[in-house]
């Protein structure tokens, strides 16, 4: 039998908890897609240490659980009173902000590789193109390679920002009170698992079902050359 | 203490639980792998069939399993079982409370889980193998079991294995997870072992470092086996 008072009443309390969800997730996706960006430089400068960082990065962050790098950094490194005399202390004795940075963290490492193979997807013409009309450094990579990189590397990415979404969860881990976190005191103190879970799963669908929406609708704004060309009536050309 | 006797395996090191910790960390992945193989492919089949419900249910599956965190998916199948077989031993005539076995439900929840991206990696993979092959399979009046068995499983393996290797990556990786119930693999005895001696930090990085260890292994073993299989498609056409 389904109690739709107790339901609405589960789906009220975690609504409650979507900011603290939309928060951790927004700020980990933009602090995590700068510092992809920039070990992304680093795989592609000519300087091997910071090729050499760059892939060890990827391959200490992709290889191991998000949890165990939270646990890493909400526990292992506030033990050191070096840290907390440091002046990241405020940030690190809080566990949202562990949170926000671990997410960040690992985002990074995922999202360099997907960056990196948007960057690799860039033809060569194009960027010979470039170069022969004088673009360089900074000015061919804004103007030629960056656009194409990011268009190619939009569908990827759009999974790996639901992945995120869906990391934001563990987040309940270290007492962050996001929807998970609010769903699993609910069930502890109520013993209804199926309504609760229910009530989350139909948050989280909804949100993930705008992201992939919204993150299509960029990539249809951003490939107007790929599609077939509408022509006007009146401009139609008779083939026969 | 120094370093060497935490984690070594005298009296007083944690070097034997990690380790013991690590297999069940691989114990419990790869039956979650097992699990979400049966699923994925009946999946698979669901989604590939012509049947609309099938099919209907089939996108169901992996759209949901793929939406939803992993945390909610395991605390779904330990909590609710739990209730389940409470319910149950109380209409049996028990009394207290019953609860599911960590490993059981860890590996069941990841292999559901798991199962709904091996779902994606089966489709893909069929439609991988060529049309041609299994008309011909048909023209010989193969029946259909045996064209499975015989024509689609193999190539469907074969096209899969890169696939599966990210699958297994994540399914690792989703292990991690099942500590919550409790269940003492990696993780939970870091975690363990992290707040009996208060060395957080330490405990961390090792329990890091065993999870690096096995996807570097794991990766190296993939890419050997796609090598294989390469040198057999490159035999076959050329």
């Amino acid at each position: 039998m389904m109690d739709f008072a107790f339901l609405m009443d589960t789906i009220k309390q975690l609504l409650a908890a979507l900011p603290t969800t939309l928060g951790l997730f927004s700020a980990s996706i933009a602090l995590g897609g700068l510092m992809a960006m920039g070990l992304t430089w680093m795989r592609f400068s000519r300087i091997r240490v910071l090729v050499q960082f760059s892939k060890a990065y990827v391959f200490v962050f992709r290889g191991t659980p998000l949890l165990i790098q939270l646990f890493l950094i909400y526990y292992g490194v506030s033990q050191f009173k070096i840290v907390q005399q440091g002046f990241m202390w405020p940030l690190l004795r809080d566990p949202y902000y562990c949170a926000v940075i671990t997410l960040a963290l690992c985002t990074a490492g995922y999202s360099t590789e997907i960056f990196r193979g948007g960057v690799l997807a860039v033809p060569v013409q194009q960027l010979e193109a470039g170069r022969s009309l004088g673009l360089s450094g900074f000015m061919l990579f804004r103007r030629v390679i960056a656009p194409i990189a990011l268009r190619q590397a939009l569908p990827a990415y759009s999974t790996e920002i639901v992945l995120m979404m869906k990391a934001t969860s563990l987040a309940s881990l270290v007492t962050v009170w996001e929807i998970t976190g609010v769903a699993q005191r609910i069930i502890a103190h109520t013993y209804r698992t199926m309504e609760v879970f229910l009530c989350a799963t139909l948050i989280y669908l909804v949100l993930n079902f705008l992201i992939v929406r919204m993150i299509a609708l960029l990539e249809h704004r951003l490939s107007p050359h790929l599609r077939p060309v509408k022509v006007p009536a009146n401009l139609r050309i008779r083939t026969q | 203490m120094d370093v060497f006797e935490l984690f070594g395996f005298g009296a007083k090191g944690w070097g034997g639980a990690l380790l013991e910790a690590a297999l069940m960390t691989l114990l419990v992945t790869l039956s979650a792998l097992l699990i979400g193989a049966v699923f994925g492919s009946l999946v698979a089949w669901g989604k590939l069939s012509k049947s609309v419900p099938a099919k209907v249910a089939g996108d169901l599956y992996t759209t949901l399993f793929r939406c939803i965190p992993e945390l909610l998916v395991i605390y779904l199948i330990y909590f609710g079982g739990s209730s389940l077989m409470t319910a149950m031993h109380h209409s049996l005539g028990g009394e207290g409370f019953f609860g599911m076995p960590p490993f059981l439900s860890g590996a069941f929840a990841v292999g559901v889980i798991s199962g709904s991206y091996q779902a994606e990696v089966y489709r893909g993979a069929f439609h991988a193998v060529s049309r041609g092959e299994i008309e011909a399979a048909r023209a010989m009046g193969m029946p259909r079991l045996k064209l499975f068995f015989r024509i689609i499983m193999p190539q469907v393996m074969r096209f899969a294995l890169p696939g599966l290797g990210n699958v297994w990556q994540m399914t690792l990786k989703d292990s991690a997870l099942i500590s919550v119930t409790g269940l003492a693999e990696i993780l939970r005895t870091s975690q363990v072992g992290a707040s009996s001696t208060h060395q957080y930090f330490q405990f961390f990085i090792i329990g890091g470092v065993l999870y690096l260890v096995m996807t570097s292994i794991s990766n190296r073993f993939f890419n050997a086996a796609e090598a294989r299989v390469g040198k057999s498609f490159r035999r076959a056409i050329g």
